[in-house]
């Protein structure tokens, strides 16, 4: 598996563009200040600094939107008429609202500062994006808890329920263990999808890593030719942040394919 | 009259232990049992049987609750079955079913599922359960299998783990419904000959089967259903010997 994970040719291959992209102001026309190469590597530590939120805020929503999104999946299947339209109509509304509007209410709906008692909890605008990109996710995983859930025989419910089981004990012990591995490789992909997402931040004033290196390149009088190697720094981050993932969630899907 | 614990008192003989009285059930408008009624008293070992779609299934799965009916009565040991206010944990204690797919759970090992409802439904000490496994393991035979998965297992095996998983709960009435329908034929023998031994120790039993010839030799009463009714029922000699309804001789020419 882990060959699997650093294939040589896909590896080399973003070297290369990344390499090559600091080719047209390195070697065609070299810059009297800094060259691309200088410039990145002296804001490298502050892209990676961004990076690092960005991390932080796709493990902090992907766990938030598990939980919620594990409740509101049983939720929809409840047999309580209420509880499972209401949480249908949650779900499709999440699902199919731009992550943006999601992320944009969030930030204009949750206060500045909490206040409790005599102390007041300032929220940073980080926690809020992750808040805002853990609702959409929810929904998404909402749908893969639900779709796991029906895919069990309904013959599991049945013989539990002969054998005396309550509904709660026969979710919690027969179904939900045989889901754990469906919903394993269509919420990894979920959480991929989040983290390649998270750059959406930016646009409201997070500093993570697209953010931040933006800022830098304003700060190097927004040269064009900052652009491509700049960018492509981050594509190389996210790439080898989530190739891994992916390449995992394939072995998984294979791995239990055999067992369903 | 309440139920008590299983492992009480047998039931009296002169009162049936399974008692149908004009049992009704539609799914919509296609009406699947039209009045059945008929009695079972502890100890017996009844089959039905009958052409496919004539309600079999349906009709065994309202004996444990697991399907309702409009109209009639069945009782299980004097207690209404339909009445909302029974306790039907208590119920399915009494009444253990096998079902043609086995329904066995995939992520627990053969011994696993045998331990699971006596531990968590009824509370039962884990060694104490766990010793009652080891010998239902061994009284279907298949000891040696009990850290299989039901993966790793033939139909037959599976089917056989199934029915040991329904004895852990010490019932006093089995259903079978068409256990050995999905088998292969080479492990049939097998899960009808645990079913034969239960029936010499006299656990009441209710079969749907399409194995007349095991009807035969275990069954003490036949039913043949047709269309949500019961056609014709007797003994196992007579019927199969001398029957009467022009439908239940058509049905057995067919499969005899």
């Amino acid at each position: 598996m882990v060959s699997n994970i650093a294939r040589p040719r896909y590896c080399a291959a973003l070297a290369l563009l990344f390499l090559f992209s600091f080719w047209g102001e390195t070697v065609a026309a070299p810059n009297p200040h800094f060259s691309p190469f200088e410039a990145l590597w002296i804001w490298m530590p502050f892209i990676l600094s961004g990076f690092l939120l960005n991390l932080v805020m796709s493990l902090l929503a992907a766990v938030l939107g598990t939980i919620l999104g594990g409740l509101l999946g049983i939720a929809q299947l409840s047999t309580s008429k209420v509880i499972c339209s209401s949480s249908v109509f949650v779900t499709q509304v999440f699902r199919n609202t731009p992550w943006i509007i999601i992320l944009f209410a969030v930030m204009l709906l949750v206060p500045f500062e909490l206040k409790l008692g005599t102390r007041s909890l300032i929220i940073p605008d980080w926690l809020k994006a992750t808040v805002g990109f853990a609702i959409p996710v929810s929904a998404n995983v909402a749908e893969v808890v639900r779709g796991a859930i029906l895919s069990v025989p309904s013959g599991q419910w049945e013989s539990s329920e002969s054998l005396g089981f309550s509904k709660w004990q026969t979710l919690r012990m027969v179904i939900l263990p045989q889901c754990v591995k469906r919903m394993m490789a269509p919420w990894m992909n979920a959480y991929a999808i989040l983290v390649l997402s998270t750059p959406i931040a930016a646009v409201l004033g997070v500093h993570e890593a697209v953010g931040n290196a933006q800022q830098a390149m304003e700060a190097l009088g927004a040269r064009t030719s900052l652009l491509v190697p700049f960018y492509s720094f981050i594509l190389v981050l996210f790439f080898f942040y989530i190739y891994p993932i992916s390449r995992l969630t394939l072995w998984l899907e294979r791995r239990y394919a055999v067992y369903l | 009259m309440p139920f008590t614990s299983s492992d009480g008192d047998a039931w009296p003989s002169d009162q049936p232990i399974v008692s149908l009285v004009d049992v009704h059930k539609s799914f919509g408008h296609v009406e699947v049992l039209r009045g059945i009624s008929f009695d079972v008293f502890q100890g017996d070992a009844v089959c039905i049987i009958g052409p496919s779609g004539s309600g079999k299934s349906t009709l065994i799965r309202c004996i444990n609750g697991l399907a309702n009916f409009q109209r009639g009565s069945i009782k299980v040991e004097g207690q209404e079955v339909s009445d909302a206010n029974i306790d039907k944990r208590k119920l399915r204690k009494k009444v253990g079913i096998v079902f043609q797919q086995y329904n066995l759970f995939p992520h627990k090992t053969a011994l696993q599922n045998i331990m699971m409802a006596p531990i968590h439904v009824l509370r039962e000490p884990k060694d104490v359960v766990l010793d009652r496994a080891v010998k239902l393991m061994k009284k279907v035979r298949l000891d040696g299998l009990e850290n299989r998965y039901p993966g790793e297992l033939s139909g037959g095996q599976q089917q056989r783990v199934a029915i040991a998983r329904s004895l852990a709960m010490n019932p006093n009435i089995m259903l079978f419904d068409e256990v050995t329908a999905a088998l292969d034929p080479e492990t049939v023998k097998e899960v009808l000959r645990t079913i034969r031994e239960l029936t010499e120790e006299d656990m009441t039993c209710i079969l749907v089967t399409h194995e007349m010839g095991f009807a035969r030799e275990v069954g003490d009463h036949i039913y043949f259903t047709d269309r949500g009714l019961i056609v014709e029922h007797g003994e196992p000699d007579e019927f199969f010997k001398a029957a009467k309804d022009p439908r239940t001789r058509a049905f057995l020419n067919q499969v005899l």
